[in-house]
């Protein structure tokens, strides 16, 4: 008769109205400007590693500053992957996620001996090292990087198809193709976030996060559930990463261990949109995109804006846009709260 | 040839425990992650270089001006921004250091355009000092001299001054401490203030000792904070520990093929963290 549920409707009418967003997504190539499809490429991918990076300090209270190892690690291994065993890109890429998880599981029996602010520099001098490590590796570029061979990039797995399909040239098809994994993978990123929020296992890593001890004593395995987190962003981290840099066709260790690009910019999407919330991420990045199309001929400026919102935001509204917007009006797009839903009960309200 | 390695990176050392010595001041006693801290540090030197190219003063006395500067600046970065955000939770501190290092950055890109700068020292700069078994560069010894310095200066205020007391007792314990009068706020302000006169001497000698421009900041940040860590919570001579492991380190894998050295410093860290969890020397608890 009664039972448990998290449906509302605002809920209902996201799932709609996210269904036709994709599928519209799906068909934009056919009327949208190359120009166009890189920024969504952009927003999409940053969207991704926001979302992952919120799974992580928002979800499982890791406050990683070293996701840019998984970014960087992924990119390489897609270089790797076609460059040295001539793999297809597109089939490389799922190389990235392997390579990711490869240094995820080292970097986790390290870095979770260690508790807060260590836990943070401890991950930031992994992803160092990483970097360092992988600026040897001479026949992929050492310090300097490499690009991706022509035979490669005019070759990559369903290029063809949308050239056919759109009439467009090569290098505008994988902008299209880059474009399509961006949309699956936020898509699976995000709706896999949601699915893992509203199961069992979500409901234990918000008591993880909340209260450690209290979730351990009725019964939650802490330890596990913070590597199933952290194992999980760093494969997707690292797909997301190999995705990147098969769009620029270019790589180098600063580039693809960039601390301000795939963790500092991150974390402020984050943190303006809303740290815990499916929504927070989405408000972050298009504030994040508006602000870099805004400022994009004040060169620094940009990045001084973003900076001082991000300090204001955690001033004066530490639950970020979204929690503003949630807490005035109680909207929840991604309803996570468990309700009695039933007949209405006699005298109660 | 493995002496005069050594030797050089107990030197070397000297410069990063002295980046480190403010935010060890600033770990140990309100347990503050500062992101910016690296970033301070070079903002610090193009103060000192304003006073040297721009009034024409010594390297030295312009630093000694910049100290009040700073340490008004740090007072005031404490008072309306930090204590606002500190708490249980590391997140907020974390974020809004993050987002002032990239203000800063960005600052002193504006300002000061990307071009590498340099504090000139004068005769200091290629001097040298034979000691018998090795010879040592003058800035080095100063450098470390410095370290020492700070170090000692630093303990005699947080062992034998009533604002060391109250130091220490906000690091051990906020609410009793505040149950005693003191105000956490105020000790946290003027904590920050001195973690910047010696972030402006750390300045003063980055500044001299080579090339700075504005993106150099998180790299220091990283070595600060290593030897923070390796030496262990609210321990100044643990830094200073901490600050000769890595540059022992770093010479040492310099001197095996130069592209090892900042990795070596690296491997040192993990290595202690590894054995270690809480650092070497750990004075206060967690």
């Amino acid at each position: 008769m009664y039972k448990l549920t998290t449906r509302t409707r605002a809920g209902t009418a996201t799932a709609i109205a996210v269904l036709v967003l994709i599928l519209a997504g799906l068909a934009l190539p056919a009327v949208a400007s190359r120009g166009a499809i890189q920024d969504l490429f952009f927003i999409l991918t940053m969207l991704t590693l926001a979302q992952l990076w919120n799974l992580l300090a928002g979800y499982g209270g890791l406050v990683s500053v070293g996701q840019q190892a998984f970014v960087g690690i992924g990119a390489y291994a897609m270089f790797a992957g076609v460059i040295l065993l001539g793999w297809n890109p597109v089939w490389a890429i799922l190389l990235g996620g392997l390579a990711a998880l490869v240094l995820a599981i080292p970097t986790a029996f390290f870095a979770f001996r260690l508790q807060g602010a260590y836990f943070a520099i401890g991950t930031w001098v992994i992803a160092e090292v990483t970097r360092l490590l992988i600026a040897q590796w001479k026949t992929l570029g050492g310090g300097t990087g490499t690009s991706l061979p022509r035979e490669a990039t005019s070759n990559i797995l369903g290029t063809d198809l949308i050239r056919a399909l759109f009439g467009v040239r090569e290098a505008a098809a994988r902008d299209i193709l880059a474009y399509w994994l961006a949309l699956l993978l936020v898509v699976v990123v995000t709706g896999g976030i949601y699915w893992l929020q509203r199961s069992r296992l979500g409901l234990a890593l918000a008591a993880v996060r909340d209260n450690v001890e209290a979730a351990r004593s009725v019964g939650v395995d802490a330890g596990r559930l913070k590597w199933a987190v952290f194992l999980i962003a760093a494969v997707a981290t690292g797909l997301t990463g190999a995705l990147i840099f098969l769009q620029t066709a270019r790589i180098s260790p600063d580039a693809a261990f960039a601390v301000t690009d795939w963790t500092a910019y991150v974390i402020f999407i984050v943190v303006i949109g809303g740290i815990g919330t499916i929504e927070g991420p989405i408000v972050g990045v298009i504030v994040f995109f508006v602000l870099r199309s805004a400022l994009a001929d004040y060169g620094s400026w940009y990045l001084m804006t973003l900076g001082l919102i991000a300090i204001a935001v955690m001033l004066f509204a530490p639950k970020g846009l979204w929690g503003l917007i949630s807490a005035r009006s109680g909207l929840h797009l991604f309803p996570v709260r468990r309700r009695l839903a039933g007949p209405k009960i006699e005298g109660g309200n | 040839m493995w002496l005069d390695t050594l030797v050089q990176g107990i030197l070397l050392g000297g410069l990063y425990a002295l980046f480190a010595a403010g935010l060890s001041l600033v770990f140990g006693i309100m347990r503050l992650v500062n992101l910016a801290h690296g970033d301070l540090i070079v903002f610090a030197a193009y103060l000192v270089l304003i006073g040297v190219t721009l009034f024409g003063l010594s390297p030295w006395l312009a630093a000694l001006l910049a100290m009040p500067v700073m340490f008004a600046f740090g007072w005031l970065l404490q008072t309306a921004v930090l204590n606002r955000v500190l708490g249980k939770d590391i997140l907020p501190p974390l974020l809004v250091t993050f987002g002032l290092s990239v203000v800063l950055q960005n600052g002193l890109l504006e300002g000061f355009s990307a071009d590498s700068r340099r504090i000139p020292a004068g005769s200091l700069e290629g001097a040298s000092l034979d000691l018998g078994l090795v010879t040592v560069g003058v800035m080095p010894l100063l450098t470390f001299a410095s370290a020492i310095a700070a170090i000692v200066a630093l303990n005699a205020l947080f062992y034998h001054t009533a604002l060391g007391r109250a130091f220490r007792a906000t690091s051990d314990d906020v609410v009793t401490a505040g149950l005693m009068g003191i105000e956490p706020k105020r000790i946290f302000a003027i904590a920050t203030g001195i973690a910047m006169v010696v972030v402006t001497l750390a300045a003063l000698y980055l500044g001299m000792r080579a090339n700075f421009d504005p993106s150099i900041g998180p790299a220091r940040l990283i070595y600060a904070f290593e030897a923070v860590i390796i030496g262990g919570l609210g321990s100044l001579w643990g830094t200073l520990a901490g600050g000769v492991i890595i540059g022992v380190a770093q010479t040492f894998g310099a001197a095996v093929n130069p592209e090892w050295q900042i990795l070596a410093g690296h491997i040192a860290f993990l290595a202690v963290m590894l054995l270690k969890p809480r650092g070497l020397f750990p004075r206060a608890v967690d």
